[in-house]
């Protein structure tokens, strides 16, 4: 990187220290950080999505699709997210082949599952064996993301549940005597006022999502944990420029601190956010604001 | 081999005792059943201790989060900021290795990077501060007429504290403490995916699960398994904090009781 980093075992500590954190591979790392924001950029909306799908299907009249959505909700709770992570990546994969083995070879004969195999024929495979190893890692962020995006859906699908139904009753009422139709209420005077409601419950569940990312490590993607294990361990100066010993340690107690300073940064820019929102509500909040402003 | 004969082979697999070798292929629903369940007994051992101990250091955090003096106020505010503010994942990792480092520098520090203590304690230290918080909300929300009544019946220091500020604090933090205990239960899953080995293969549910899973590339028997194991364990943890709750509210008027109402906590 630097001009100075030929020889590296010449050079003084800081020299030596800033040509190290700039090698090829620690750009991986530096990426990777990058992976954590597309990751939360991607995987945010589509919870939101998720769980307002969710809320509405519990809400529903029609039963069947109520129980949908509230099985949904109710079925996260009980189990640790973690096994959703792991059951969820392999079983969305092996539908997604399978769905395609089915489409695609139609003259198959053998079973899909053969003792402990699972087999589908090639033309079904996902990615095609042949495809370059970009479209495998996309692939496996994609289907990371979509795990993410199932397992937060449910809990935003809760949180939205919780802010449709803390909607003040009378106004729903009010929508009724105008006349509104149940599509008219639920879209024109429920959803605008459920956000007051959902918010501290959304921005708790931004905080947990943040501490989440480092779990993309047990799907099998190439994360900020990924590359701390790989750059931290011992190296000796057969295969590297920059002998070190195990600083796995250090690596560590850095992304610790990356994520204490980015939970420390969300955490104020969503309390900007409350009071800003707050204004002028007929909450407690909007009182106090409006007591303290006189 | 008869579903009990596996029972008796694997039942106690995951604490070293019974058959060696992990079952190599024709996978049994028996055997996945046993050897998950057997797992458990490490998610209860972490678990379990974890909360005793956590639930202590967590009421002296939580006062000195309420204290006056900055002395103590300031170290107590930033043990909670720190574990609660960071994933465990990630702190399970950088205790891991810092207890390898440790152990370099004196054999006292064998057993540290060993799970059974070395995750104990970081996920000790976790609930400690996630309780403490909790606790810490329930101090500020007591009644003042109650430390005010204390006060006039010539309470003061330690009898105040114990007779009146600590059940009230206690009653009004209980149903998020229960959620607490309950995502603490489901945090001990990640103890064998955090760096700490599975020494002999001696792991918890989910590290079974994820054994099965493997081997035999489906998803879909293992992790239900784990799934139902853990809903019991909660509706257990339920109960049990139920009736606790039941306790500390004794004095009230059924209709102005503390209602368990659980909210969810997730991963942290």
């Amino acid at each position: 990187m630097f001009s100075f980093c030929t020889d590296p075992s010449t050079l003084p500590d800081w020299q030596w220290m800033a040509c190290y954190l700039t090698t090829g591979k620690h750009m991986s790392i530096y990426w990777s950080v990058l992976t954590v924001f597309l990751l939360l950029a991607i995987t945010a909306p589509t919870a939101l999505a998720f769980g307002f799908a969710g809320a509405s299907a519990a809400r529903s009249r029609i039963a069947p699709v109520s129980w949908l959505g509230r099985g949904y909700i109710a079925i996260v709770r009980g189990v640790p997210d973690i096994a959703f992570f792991l059951f969820f990546v392999i079983a969305l994969d092996q539908a997604i082949e399978y769905l395609r083995h089915r489409a695609l070879c139609p003259d198959w004969t053998e079973p899909v599952r053969q003792g402990n195999d699972f087999v589908v024929c090639a033309a079904a495979k996902m990615p095609l064996g042949n495809a370059p190893q970009w479209i495998h890692e996309t692939y496996g962020f994609g289907l990371a993301v979509l795990t993410f995006a199932i397992v937060f859906g449910a809990f935003a699908a809760n949180v939205l549940f919780g802010a449709m139904r803390a909607v003040p009753k009378a106004q729903l009422e009010t929508a009724e005597a105008y006349g509104m139709t149940p599509r008219q209420t639920f879209w024109r005077v429920m959803v605008p006022q459920m956000w007051v409601f959902a918010l501290p419950g959304l921005s708790n569940l931004w905080m947990v999502l943040i501490k989440a990312t480092p779990l993309l490590f047990l799907l099998g993607v190439e994360d900020i944990v990924y590359w701390a294990r790989e750059l931290g361990g011992t190296k000796t100066s057969r295969f590297t420029e920059y002998p070190h010993g195990d600083w796995r340690m250090w690596y560590f107690l850095a992304l610790l601190i990356f994520y204490l300073m980015f939970t420390r940064a969300s955490e104020i820019v969503l309390d900007r956010l409350m009071v800003r929102l707050t204004r002028g509500q007929a909450t407690t909040g909007g009182e106090a604001q409006r007591k303290a402003a006189v | 081999m008869s579903c009990l004969q596996t029972i008796a082979d694997y039942g106690l697999r995951s604490i070293g005792i019974g058959e060696r070798l992990l079952p190599r292929e024709d996978f049994t629903l028996c055997q996945q059943f046993t050897l998950i369940g057997s797992g458990m007994i490490w998610n209860i051992y972490f678990g379990l201790l974890a909360l005793v101990f956590g639930f202590m250091l967590a009421t002296a955090v939580a006062m000195g989060k309420n204290a006056q003096s900055k002395l103590i106020r300031k170290p107590s505010e930033w043990f909670i900021f720190i574990f609660r503010g960071s994933p465990l994942f990630i702190q399970f990792f950088f205790a891991y290795f810092l207890f390898l480092q440790l152990k370099s520098v004196h054999p006292f520090f064998d057993p540290f990077s060993a799970a059974w203590l070395g995750a104990l304690i970081v996920l000790f230290l976790n609930t400690a501060a996630y309780s403490a918080e909790i606790f810490y909300g329930a101090l500020q929300s007591i009644p003042k007429g109650e430390v005010e009544a204390a006060d006039a019946y010539g309470l003061s220091g330690w009898p105040r504290f114990k007779r009146v500020v600590w059940p009230t604090m206690l009653r009004l933090g209980w149903p998020a403490y229960t959620n607490e205990a309950i995502f603490l239960f489901h945090a001990t899953t990640l103890v064998y995916f955090s760096g700490f080995p599975a020494w002999q293969q001696r792991g918890d549910a989910l590290y079974y699960a994820n054994y099965f899973a493997d081997k035999t590339f489906n998803p879909f028997i293992p992790y239900p398994i784990l799934a139902g194991y853990f809903i019991l364990l909660t509706l257990i943890i339920i109960g049990i904090f139920g009736l606790v709750n039941r306790r500390l509210n004794r004095h009230l008027p059924a209709n102005t009781r503390q209602k368990m109402k659980l909210r969810m906590n997730l991963i942290r």
